[in-house]
């Protein structure tokens, strides 16, 4: 994030082209608040499973690793878990998708499984988040960490930890993205303005 | 783009074999899970129509289908009487009104698949036509050498055996041509096409000029069934010959890896100790199939021909 403001909110007009809502330092200091609201809320840390949804749920998912490391001492598996061969629009469309990674480090049989995606729109997402997870066996409990929740559900799905509310139109793009494209960098969530058959990104 | 068909290896370029390899480095990962299964395909129905005997190949299609949840149905047909290009384009028909979303063609005769494909909306896998192509064998040889070597550019691979009757070959030779690789055929040279060199590969009658710095070597499968005296006097001599054992082997490189598309004729194509020396590769070839098929099942159905109103070819992404 190379932008001098101190609040993005303000800031009409990133280099991107769209609206920045949340910065770098917004993000982490989500992160820690979510980081804090788990270990309050989870009587056995042990049990903790982080389930980063590609591509924008992975670097979130580590961050709040590592702040779990800082804060309480321990140590959280971070898995990643594709959600593409399980969504519902594959069957009217003849376009495929790319595939993204699957890396399940551990069994999550009677784990506290924390899904972490950077943007909710419609929650399918999370809903096929959700049947993957169960291929995969029986965690005790899941909830959902979300950075930024920009309305527009479809399916009753809500989030347990939000890092922030962005209204938003339904044809606007929100998208995270980190320095030059990479996720391992700076981050930023920017709104895009909506274009006629707009694909990607939108959830 | 990867159009509607996977006819052979041919008619793609770069970035569609790219993104087959891709999408099934990605299918790798179901088949070590405990539930190897997921719903994508779920509803769709995929039929393995198969004219000419194969285990392998059938059984690997049937496994990728099922892994990807879709309905798979063994079409076995007697290939007498469906020799006459009339009949394939009667059995067309009637899969056409059975309303399937892919169909996997495996013909004693090249073209076949083609002929199927021209009057069916669905799309068509060719799993091998005549000597043709194959071209998800290829698909799966590729994938495999790029995990054992990381890369598939400025490699050397040699495919040694009957070059002229396999499709295998053919498929490779294209394969890995277009993905950068330098490819040597070796054989007998009643085996080796006369114009093959015109596909950008060197040949060779000489096993050990052929293999002698290679990273792959590739003993294709001496296929008795179709082999009449005339082109193979005696397969002991091929074997003396052609057959890679270990002392042929020295001549490539240290680290070359040993592939055969099976199933393997022990001590005719390989030798007994070079079987069980690495049989990793081998098996790898097996598994890779799984994954191979499973992308390229992915990736092609749901198409069908355009105007279909069964379909949106739309490419959204709306999640």
């Amino acid at each position: 994030m190379t932008s001098q403001q101190p609040n993005p909110h303000l800031n009409p007009k990133p280099p991107s082209g769209g609206r920045v809502v949340m910065d770098d330092v917004a993000i982490r200091r989500a992160l820690m608040r979510i980081a804090h609201e788990v270990l309050e809320r989870c009587e056995n840390l042990e049990r903790l499973y982080l389930v980063a949804i590609p591509n924008g749920g992975v670097p979130l998912a580590r961050q709040l690793a590592a702040n779990f490391k800082q804060i309480a001492d321990v140590d959280v598996v971070v898995g990643v878990l594709d959600t593409t061969l399980y969504r519902d629009d594959l069957k009217i469309k003849a376009e495929r998708p790319r595939l993204r990674e699957t890396e399940m480090p551990s069994a999550v049989d009677d784990r506290i499984v924390i899904l972490v995606d950077d943007v909710l729109k419609t929650g399918r997402t999370i809903r096929a988040a959700m049947d993957a997870l169960m291929d995969f066996g029986r965690p005790s409990s899941v909830q959902v960490v979300g950075l930024v929740d920009r309305g527009h559900r479809e399916l009753p799905i809500k989030l347990d930890y939000v890092g922030k509310n962005v209204p938003t139109q339904p044809d606007e793009e929100v998208r995270m993205s980190g320095s030059e494209g990479n996720l391992d960098g700076a981050l930023e969530v920017v709104v895009m303005p909506g274009e006629p058959e707009s694909s990607g990104g939108t959830r | 783009m990867i159009g509607r068909d996977l006819l052979g290896i041919e008619d793609l370029d770069r970035a569609d074999i790219e993104r087959i390899l891709e999408t099934a480095e990605h299918m790798r990962e179901i088949g070590r899970r405990v539930i190897k299964k997921v719903p994508t395909l779920r509803g769709r129905t995929i039929v393995n129509l198969f004219f000419e005997s194969s285990t392998r190949t059938k059984s690997s299609f049937e496994i990728a289908g099922k892994r990807l949840s879709a309905d798979v149905i063994n079409f076995a047909a007697a290939a007498s009487s469906l020799k006459k290009a009339e009949s394939i384009l009667d059995t067309a028909r009637n899969l056409e009104a059975m309303d399937l979303d892919a169909v996997v063609v495996r013909h004693a005769v090249a073209g076949v698949p083609k002929q199927i494909a021209d009057v069916l909306s669905a799309p068509v896998i060719n799993a091998g036509d005549g000597a043709h192509e194959h071209p998800t064998q290829a698909l799966l040889d590729l994938l495999t050498v790029r995990r054992e070597k990381g890369r598939i550019d400025g490699l050397t691979i040699a495919i040694v055996g009957d070059i002229l009757h396999s499709r295998v070959a053919r498929s490779n030779i294209y394969a890995f041509r277009k993905m950068g690789a330098e490819v040597r055929v070796a054989g007998p040279p009643q085996m080796i096409p006369a114009a093959i060199e015109t596909l950008g590969v060197k040949a060779f009658t000489s096993l050990r000029e052929a293999i002698d710095g290679v990273d792959v070597v590739m003993a294709l499968r001496i296929q008795n069934e179709r082999l009449t005296g005339t082109y193979l006097p005696s397969v002991r001599e091929y074997s003396a010959t052609y057959g890679i054992d270990r002392e042929k082997l020295k001549f490539a490189k240290d680290d070359a890896i040993v592939m055969h598309p099976g199933p393997v004729n022990r001590g005719v194509e390989l030798s007994h100790d070079l079987t069980d020396h690495r049989p990793g590769v081998i098996l790898d070839q097996v598994r890779n199939g799984v994954a191979v098929r499973m992308a390229v099942l992915y990736l092609l159905s749901g198409r069908r021909q355009e105007g279909d109103p069964r379909v949106d070819l739309g490419s959204g992404e709306e999640k």
